[in-house]
């Protein structure tokens, strides 16, 4: 049941092609544009496109990690999720364990990168990992070995890619087209001259259009392909937890949230768990956008009545579509029913908000320790908190009064 | 030669190249089946080793509860005893302990020095991991058999698997009514 997941592909693999003939069309019309022939263009564009694609590849994840100034952390830091990311990769059946990142910011959200998985990584922001509690954690862990385990980290990034070289050929073929209108002529004045007269004119009308539409048309593509893929990690998250109300739940706070991730931006946006990018709620955006509203993914998580099974998912769908479906029905006939598992015990208030307290008080502890604070422990009980640059070697606790040692 | 043998010669080699890949694909789901076996496996072991440290722990705070140390570790060594036994066998030894623990955990409620013990919260997390890892590990574990045993009875794999002697495997639950008691320890 697990490799079937690939069958979902192919649709996505249907629209990659349609990024890839745009950027072929592109070059083709570059090269009779620039070079007086279509070679020329189909050369510099795949060249360009094949460098890119290096990158990516090799370093994609390093510099997704990097932007995003996420930070590598062991299972003494945070314990927590720690445990909670390796019941995930059990539970996805993921052969090896992610690295796990951590990204001091308030925001809420969390992504997963990594070419495959054997060499994957999932990161989340310390917000997220005060407001969670286990439940919800675990359903947000599980949407990223999702994305993994369905390989649509590799996915996005041939799309994203792709939609980069686009891009870049478009911004620069209009600059030289504008320079070169300005000074008179300039190439294409020449291969006027030599004939062709209107179907000369018809490739250069298509070619301009195709400029300008380009862009914006593989832009759409790939976000119709991203939120399809979130469709389908959140499905799968359901499918590993047992419990879809764990991260129907997460995404609830998450849409509560008012904080924008400083870190995040076009190119970045599909990784995260939610759209770090736009405010959610608005249905214009939807063709504008990397994710699939908030509101919309919980109320289909929330409606799996009968079980986890991606079949459950997929008619949960369908009734607040009143469309088709989701998910092929390859991937969803794979497997019998699916129970949904019990919620962890609800914990009477005062015993909540105690908890949520030592959740703030482990974050912020382990964030002091990864910024290099020392913490002392004074007899009468007290923590402190040395900063890194503190010079002297004693100081004197303020609540009992002793001298402490560093 | 006629044109029929070259027929014929092509639907063997079609034949051959089937029964290959299907016979391929069914070591892949065995060797799954016993990979995600030893998953459990490295859980449950786990599980035995964070027991007696618990039971140290919570020794310290609550002398008066003998009986139900005694019923811990009484169950964990079952259960480790019984390591090398089949999954039906193993689930029920299993779902003991689970209960046994469910008991000592309880008792823990009852000691509020206990309960604030940096110790004892670093175990309970241990703990509380280990318990979902094992029924994460087990419902993997589980869905891999289930593929397994549907390739090897569906037609037309199943005349491979019969020719080759795959053998069923076998669904691993944790006794049930043990389950519905075992301990789910939450913690943030």
């Amino acid at each position: 049941m697990w490799e079937q997941i690939r069958s979902n592909q192919v649709r996505s693999v249907i629209l990659i092609a349609l990024i890839a003939g745009l950027l072929l069309a592109l070059g083709y019309f570059l090269g009779v544009y620039f070079f007086d022939s279509p070679t020329g263009g189909l050369v510099v564009a795949l060249v360009l496109w094949a460098i890119m694609s290096l990158v990516a590849y090799f370093q994609g994840d390093s510099i997704l990690l990097g932007m995003a100034k996420a930070r590598k952390i062991g299972p003494n830091d945070a314990p927590r999720l720690y445990n909670v990311v390796e019941e995930m990769k059990i539970a996805s059946g993921l052969p090896k364990m992610p690295d796990v990142y951590i990204i001091d910011d308030p925001a809420l959200n969390a992504f997963a990168t990594g070419r495959d998985p054997t060499k994957a990584s999932v990161a989340i922001t310390s917000g997220l990992l005060q407001q969670l509690n286990r439940d919800e954690l675990q359903g947000v862990i599980a949407h990223e070995m999702a994305h993994i385990k369905n390989r649509d980290v590799l996915l996005m990034s041939i799309c994203s890619v792709m939609l980069g070289t686009i891009v870049i050929l478009s911004w620069y073929a209009s600059r030289f087209l504008l320079f070169g209108a300005m000074s008179g002529g300039g190439r294409r004045s020449s291969s006027r001259d030599s004939g062709g007269g209107a179907a000369q004119v018809i490739i250069l009308v298509v070619g301009l259009v195709l400029m300008i539409l380009a862009p914006i048309l593989a832009q759409l593509i790939y976000y119709a392909i991203s939120r399809k893929r979130e469709y389908l990690a959140d499905a799968s998250a359901a499918l590993y937890t047992r419990y879809p109300e764990g991260l129907a739940s997460a995404l609830e706070k998450i849409g509560a949230s008012t904080h924008q991730l400083k870190s995040a931006n076009q190119a970045t946006a599909p990784m995260y768990t939610v759209n770090p990018l736009n405010k959610e709620g608005k249905k214009l955006d939807d063709l504008t956008s990397t994710h699939p509203p908030i509101s919309e993914r919980i109320r289909i998580l929330r409606s799996m009545a009968g079980g986890a099974a991606f079949t459950d998912y997929d008619a949960a769908y369908r009734k607040i579509h009143k469309g088709g479906g989701v998910i092929s029905k390859a991937a969803a006939g794979a497997v019998g029913a699916v129970g949904i598992r019990q919620a962890s015990p609800s914990i009477p208030g005062e015993m909540a908000v105690a908890q949520k307290a030592a959740r703030n008080r482990e974050v912020s502890d382990m964030m002091l320790r990864m910024n290099q604070y020392r913490i002392v422990d004074c007899e009468c009980g007290a923590k402190w908190k040395i900063p890194p640059g503190f010079k002297d070697d004693s100081i004197q606790c303020t609540r009992c009064g002793r001298t402490i040692k560093l | 030669m006629p044109y029929w043998v070259w027929i014929i010669i092509v639907a063997v080699v079609i034949l051959i190249f089937w029964i290959i890949g299907v016979f391929n694909s069914l070591v892949g789901l065995r060797n799954q089946v016993k990979n995600a076996w030893a998953q459990i496996d490295v859980q449950l072991k786990r599980r035995y080793d964070l027991i007696p440290n618990l039971v140290e722990t919570v020794k310290g705070y609550a002398k008066h509860e003998r009986e139900t140390f005694e019923m811990v570790t009484k169950a964990r060594n079952l259960a480790q005893q019984a390591s090398n036994a089949g999954a039906a066998e193993r689930g029920k030894l299993e779902g003991e302990l689970g209960m046994a623990l469910g008991r000592l955990l309880a008792v823990a409620e009852a000691y509020p020095e206990l309960k604030a013990n940096q110790n004892f919260l670093a175990l309970q997390e241990e703990l509380t991991s280990t318990e979902n890892k094992i029924s994460f590990s087990r419902q993997y574990y589980n869905d891999s058999v289930l593929t397994y045993n549907n390739k090897i009875q569906m037609v037309p794999s199943n005349i491979i698997a019969g020719m080759f002697n795959f053998k069923l495997g076998e669904f691993f639950e944790v006794n049930v009514e043990a389950e519905r008691q075992a301990p789910k320890v939450s913690f943030p």
